[in-house]
């Protein structure tokens, strides 16, 4: 029983992971950047929708807030790419690699201006609630992270792999010239991937924030799911979650039977191990490369 | 405007490109040694500071600027330099004078043998592997406790040269100028690599692989050696900064001083000497122009002062996103805009220097 309990929270703590993993993912499937910023974006998700439904500060309806959250997300989303990120088309990917990193730095200080620093948590109507199976005890909101994350990430892979827009979004980031002779609106696609993956930070910080406590720099996570997304195979959006619940699978069990200090280095490890054996991942996309 | 008419190959490759530029550069390099005059000695141990980051960042330029390849983990060959450089003095009682080069040595070496694997990595698969290193190597100086103290940290003795001791507090003039002189021989170790055959496969490496390869060049081994002398350097400045904190832990060379590096070089300008130099002032001016302009404010708005924690990043953030955006030469780059701009005067024009634009295509499919 015990460990089916390190199962189910790792779980849905691996989730999470996979959530912001699939951020970076659908802006890598689109426009062939890495957004840095995308833990960052999951902590001012999670803080808005703090903002708006903690008592002490605006004290709406949960649902209402989730609604508002998500909104202003995507739309915070797109307007990045149409006034920053819009400028940096036709330059190298380290430069956008080094711009979303800035970005980084800037939103944690208006997160750090706004909300303070201090570890807030998020007054949700799932939390505390739990689910009895014989002798297992789920926590609701770990019920709820794990449900949502395997129905978003469903969604999103029937989204690019069945619709027109989701195709051309493909399209636009396999050869972004062709794609604009063949009439795709790349510009728009890129804001429309961008506000897309706002919207999913900020459900991923909505979930991430009713699990625990947030602060400022709870954006670190990011760099877990980077191990995440390159685990599972950049650019792939099942491999984003499989990856997501790898690592989250195995930092309790690290945590529980490896000697104390040794635990959270296993993500990384895993990650640099992946880089070198596979760097393509699980579910790899890379097929023959020519010059 | 001057014509330099070449008539040589040495001509080409000479470390200055004529008379007057040799005379500016002596000039600057007296000026940098008559500074102790001219300014406090708070003003100089900044100047210090400035110097041993610009050493750092020279490191990571070779890498960035010079090869092309992007790292997010430097900080962790600055805690190697820093740390194998007190363990040297410490356990094998190894004089200063050893145990620096030392320690860049073991930096260097570090780095060829993590560059090995992860060289065959591109663009955001080597900055994300990177990035884990930067992360791995804040736990493994925890884990590595009865080497490196752990989260206490390890204590950095003065300098000491032949009997006579550096101190930051004591004498930062003679400190000060320790670090001018091996920032010297660091940037005329930096200027003949790049005119010598390794700075040239730097280069064509930098600008195209497939080109580089088709001239005889050893990608692989061009990205290792790259690694290793850029990661020399880091340690070199690293062990520097350990010396000039006096105490240094695992917090010290975290995550966010690995991007503040690669920062510093992308303000000052990608691919230049000057660059790391620019970047570094700003990046140390920051916090004092920051305190200057907040104890104007108290005066001038007598409201108390007002403390805003993570201000100092996060206008570093505001201003590196303005850089990228609207100057991605940096400061030097803008600097040469100016320069051309008078030397050519009326004739500038403004797309001179104008970057060709690529338009991307994937790298899952190709």
């Amino acid at each position: 029983m015990d460990i089916l309990q390190l199962i189910v929270s790792g779980l849905a703590n691996g989730c999470v992971y996979g959530l912001i993993a699939l951020g970076f993912v659908l802006i890598y499937k689109a426009t062939e950047a890495v957004n840095f910023a995308q833990g960052d974006f999951m902590m001012l998700g999670a803080f808005i929708t703090l903002g708006f439904t903690n008592a002490d500060h605006m004290g709406l309806p949960f649902w209402l807030s989730v609604i508002l959250a998500i909104g202003i997300m995507g739309i915070l989303g797109y307007l990045l790419d149409m006034i920053v990120l819009r400028r940096m088309f036709g330059q190298s990917q380290v430069a956008v690699v080094i711009l979303t990193i800035a970005l980084g730095f800037v939103i944690r200080f208006i997160a750090g201006l706004i909300w303070g620093h201090e570890p807030q948590s998020l007054e949700s109507p799932l939390s505390g609630l739990e689910l009895r199976f014989g002798g297992l005890v789920l926590g609701m909101d770990e019920v709820w992270v794990i449900i949502v994350t395997v129905a978003l990430t469903a969604l999103l892979y029937v989204f690019f792999a069945r619709t027109k827009l989701g195709i051309g979004m493909q399209a636009s980031s396999q050869n972004q010239l062709a794609a604009y002779y063949m009439g795709i609106p790349v510009k728009r696609i890129h804001s429309m991937i961008w506000a897309l993956s706002g919207v999913v930070a900020a459900i991923a910080g909505i979930l991430f924030a009713s699990k625990g406590s947030i602060d400022p720099t709870a954006g670190l996570l990011g760099i877990k799911a980077f191990a995440a997304a390159v685990i599972g195979g950049f650019g792939s959006l099942p491999g984003a979650l499989l990856g997501g619940i790898i690592v989250g699978l195995v930092e309790p069990f690290a945590a529980r039977y490896m000697p104390a200090g040794y635990s959270q280095i296993f993500p990384y490890l895993i990650l640099v191990v992946m880089l070198v054996v596979r760097p393509h991942g699980i579910l790899s996309q890379i097929q023959t490369k020519k010059v | 405007m001057r014509i330099v008419f070449k008539t040589s190959y040495d001509a080409d490759i000479r470390l200055f490109k004529h008379k007057a530029q040799a005379f500016w550069y002596l000039l600057l390099f007296a000026l940098a040694i008559l500074l102790p005059f001219l300014i406090s000695d708070f003003l100089i141990g900044e100047a210090t500071l400035v110097l041993i980051w610009a050493i750092c960042g020279m490191g990571l330029m070779v890498l960035v600027g010079q090869t092309g390849q992007a790292s997010l983990g430097h900080a962790a060959f600055m805690a190697v330099g820093a740390y194998s450089n007190v363990l040297y003095q410490e356990h094998f009682s190894m004089p200063f004078l050893l145990s620096f080069p030392l320690a860049g040595l073991t930096a260097g070496v570090a780095g060829a043998l993590i560059a090995m694997p992860i060289t065959k990595l591109h663009g955001i698969y080597l900055a994300i592997a990177t990035l884990a290193i930067s992360v791995l190597a804040e736990d493994l100086i925890v884990i590595m406790e009865p080497l490196t103290g752990g989260v206490s940290g390890l204590f950095a003795p003065d300098i000491e040269i032949f009997g006579f001791v550096f101190n930051r507090y004591g004498n930062p003039v003679e400190l000060y100028w320790l670090v001018l002189f091996i920032t010297f021989l660091i940037v005329y170790l930096y200027r003949n690599m790049l005119r010598s055959p390794i700075g040239r496969s730097f280069a064509a490496v930098r600008d195209s692989e497939v080109s580089a390869k088709a001239m005889g060049i050893n990608v692989a081994r061009t990205k290792m050696v790259a690694f290793a002398i850029s990661c020399f350097i880091t340690g070199l400045g690293g062990a520097l900064m350990g010396h000039f904190a006096t105490i240094f832990t695992n917090e010290t060379f975290n995550l966010i001083m690995s991007i503040t590096l690669l920062l510093i070089i992308v303000v000052g300008g990608l691919g230049t000497i000057h660059g790391a130099f620019f970047g570094a002032i700003v990046f140390v001016m920051l916090p004092l122009v920051i305190s200057l302009t907040r104890d104007a404010l108290t005066v001038f708005a007598d409201s108390g002062s007002v403390t805003i924690p993570g201000l100092e990043s996060g206008l570093f953030g505001i201003i590196l996103i303005g850089f990228i955006l609207f100057e991605p030469m940096g400061i030097y780059g803008r600097w040469l805009k100016i320069r051309t701009y008078f030397e050519l005067f009326p004739f500038y024009r403004k797309d001179m220097f104008r970057r060709q634009k690529s338009y991307l295509k994937t790298e899952r499919t190709r």
